[in-house]
């Protein structure tokens, strides 16, 4: 794991005491709410309907386990016992007083954790793929190069100020679980014909409320050409994006109207600059960090534990064959502990919660942790023999939910039980759905199905690409929730389809049950996913299930 | 036609704490909405905001929400503001336990 040199460490406190002070004039009056908001933005301070919320960055999604003690201590002592996991591999504690922040920004630096760039018009968090270092189809651990351009863009002169945020996602592998598709800048580690490593960079991606799928700008850019050209990329953007409208300041708009061909020979242009810069220094620094994250040493140990488990105890099995994923390491197995327990909060967690995820990740998970997309915690590197005594430390926690990818591992945005900007809320939806699912005992046979739900059109939960995704909506004054079909974050990445009008809160978790329920009909077996049935039959049929009074209607007119 | 002006609360986020509060009609900031000032009328209610605008000290962003009178004293019109009024659904966190 990265850990912070000395420098990093007296820029991170030095913006602690900075915002330190600046809380404090804003609070003896010396700053008005003008002058103190965009300050207090730059630190991931937002107000928001109940109180103060402030995001902190997990760059990359990974942590060790004293940093996840210290989240724990931050929702404790000056929150109110959880934190919220987000799609952006932050955390969010909702409940902090003003006063209180410089002290939370301090424990936080004393662990090599800062809330910078996690707000405002800047390039954010920046994340990757989850199971990072750990995969066994990956081709290079994203993270070194994730973590290199999380030290370019922090505090980067020259892009304080873009037209609107940015965001870069990182994946080592084809099988894309960072959704890079739907970022601003998406990189994909490849190897070309000579088996050299370098990167596929995707532009122009984004969900919000014009959602598109990033294109490829360069099919293979080398090691010495990645900062340059990212580089070049966002200077473009920053002096072609437009900042007229809020709404069309994104890249994803940049792109869209000058064209591809246009954008990519305006980078290029750029690219002619920045790469004369770089001197060289950015791929020596890239190789001091990837030595940072050498794999651990891997045990060799016997795997009777794990088999004999597996055989005796049906729980530890149906847990072990939904959470696990292969690992590269011989004996090992990644392990993604659900924050979805059916009728919780998708990815909340207690401060308790979080110390029992750091305890077991020190004694079975060489002290490193994931915080995936998908709002759940990953155990990146458990060996096999150790997951029955992880296992059942889990449960006594209400950590051992065997749910991963199945209905009730549902991403939900904090939506209008906190959320400023929202038009309805999206926990309560999620909870209903995950508890109707438990009820029906039934999502283990309905396998893979990514239910998203946002609280608004910014889509923070990302219901454009689920399988099925809600987005609430206010209607003349009421909670409204309308769905999409079909949309995928994968490689194979779609923005779903909407489906019709939408429902209220009471017909939203009763139309979904129809929907699964109606795909079990229509499958062509149970190996076939929702949203492989879905592409194959179009949406016609999910509709009828979804709508049945009209297409009661429809057969009326027909048989007339 | 301009539209019809319909009642009005003032409301803001304390400044220190963060949370919901409505301004009475002696000037002070509440957490309980029952207790704020019910502007009938829009010059007043205009004028109102602008007091508010002035405690820049206690509130941030203060606003004119939408209200009717109830029994107890104003009601918000709006679910948004109802939200406001009590606290999140998933957790008893919030103004529906502090009052
Ligand atoms: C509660 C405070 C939040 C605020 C004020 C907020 C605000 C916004 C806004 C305004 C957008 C649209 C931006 C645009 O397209 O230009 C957006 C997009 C997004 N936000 Fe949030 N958000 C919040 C919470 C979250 C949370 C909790 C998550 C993760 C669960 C999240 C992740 C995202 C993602 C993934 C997108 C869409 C992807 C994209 O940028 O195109 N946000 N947010
Ligand atoms: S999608 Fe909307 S409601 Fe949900 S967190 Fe984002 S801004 Fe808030």
């Amino acid at each position: 794991m990265y850990h912070y040199n000395d420098f990093d460490r007296a820029f991170v406190q030095e913006r602690v005491n900075q915002f330190r002070g600046q809380v404090e004039r804003r609070i003896d009056g010396s700053l008005t709410e003008d002058e103190f908001r965009p300050l207090r933005l730059m630190n991931g301070l937002y107000l928001q309907l109940h109180a103060y919320m402030l995001r902190v960055a997990i760059p990359y999604g990974t942590l060790n386990s004293d940093q996840m003690r210290t989240l724990a201590l931050l929702a404790e002592k000056w929150d109110r016992g959880y934190g919220h996991f987000t799609t952006r591999q932050n955390i969010q504690y909702n409940w902090p007083a003003l006063r209180d922040v410089p002290e939370m920004l301090q424990a936080l630096a004393d662990v090599g954790l800062h809330a910078i760039q996690t707000s405002g018009n800047t390039i954010r968090n920046v994340t990757a793929d989850h199971f990072a270092g750990a995969a066994a189809d990956e081709i290079a651990d994203p993270r070194p190069v994730a973590e290199l351009l999380r030290q370019w863009s922090t505090d980067h002169p020259e892009f304080q100020f873009l037209p609107r945020k940015f965001k870069i996602a990182v994946t080592g592998a084809a099988h894309d679980r960072a959704v890079i598709q739907a970022h601003d800048i998406g990189i994909q580690i490849v190897k070309n014909a000579h088996g050299e490593i370098g990167y596929k960079l995707l532009v122009g991606g984004g969900l919000g409320r014009t959602p598109m799928i990033g294109k490829v700008i360069e099919e293979f850019v080398s090691q010495d050409d990645l900062l340059p050209y990212c580089e070049a990329i966002v200077a473009a953007y920053n002096l072609l994006g437009r900042r007229d409208n809020k709404y069309k300041a994104r890249i994803k708009i940049t792109v869209f109207e000058n064209g591809l061909e246009a954008f990519r020979d305006a980078v290029n242009e750029q690219f002619a600059r920045t790469k004369p810069a770089f001197s060289g220094v950015d791929v020596k620094l890239f190789e001091e960090i990837r030595a940072q994250f050498a794999p651990p040493a891997w045990r060799n140990a016997p795997l009777k534990a794990y088999d004999d488990a597996y055989a005796a105890d049906a729980l530890f099995r149906s847990w072990a064959d939904t959470n696990l994923t292969a690992h590269r390491a011989e004996g090992y197995a990644i392990v993604s502990v659900s924050l979805k327990k059916h009728g919780e909060t998708p990815g909340d967690a207690t401060a308790e919660q979080m110390r029992v995820l750091a305890d077991l990740a020190d004694l079975y998970g060489h002290n490193e942790l994931r915080i995936s997309h998908e709002q759940n915690v990953i155990l990146p590197h458990v060996h096999k023999s150790d997951l029955p005594k992880l296992h059942a430390k889990l449960r006594e926690h209400g950590l051992a939910t065997a749910n991963i990818g199945l209905v009730s591992d549902i991403i939900a945005c904090p939506g209008m039980d906190y959320c400023a900007l929202a038009t309805a809320r999206s926990i309560p939806v999620a909870q209903q759905i995950a508890l109707r699912f438990e009820e029906l005992k039934l999502e283990h046979d309905v396998g893979p199905l990514k239910i998203k739900i946002s609280g608004c059109i910014n889509a923070c939960g990302h219901h454009h690409v689920g399988h099925i995704g809600i987005l609430g909506l206010d209607r003349a004054g009421v909670e409204n929730y309308q769905v999409t079909l079909g949309g995928s974050g994968d490689e194979t990445a779609s923005i779903g389809e909407r489906a019709g009008p939408g429902f209220s809160a009471e017909e939203i978790v009763p139309a979904v049950e129809r929907l699964v329920l109606g795909y079990l009909d229509l499958r062509s077996s149970p190996d076939e996913t929702f949203l492989a049935a879905y592409r194959r039959l179009g949406p016609a049929p999910f509709k009828s299930v979804l709508y049945p009074e009209q297409e009661a209607k429809r057969e009326r007119a027909d048989a007339a | 036609m301009p539209r019809k002006f319909t009642p009005k609360v003032v409301t803001a986020n304390r400044l220190l704490e963060g949370d919901a509060v409505w301004l009475t009609a002696e000037g002070r900031w509440t957490p309980d909405m029952r207790e704020a000032e019910l502007l009938d009328e829009e010059a007043h209610a205009e004028l109102r905001l602008l007091t508010a605008q002035s405690d820049a000290a206690t509130v941030v962003g203060p606003y004119l929400a939408d209200a009717v009178a109830g029994a107890q004293g104003p009601e918000p019109t709006h679910f948004r503001e109802t939200f406001r009024t009590r606290g999140p659904s998933n957790y008893a966190h919030g103004k529906q336990v502090e009052l």
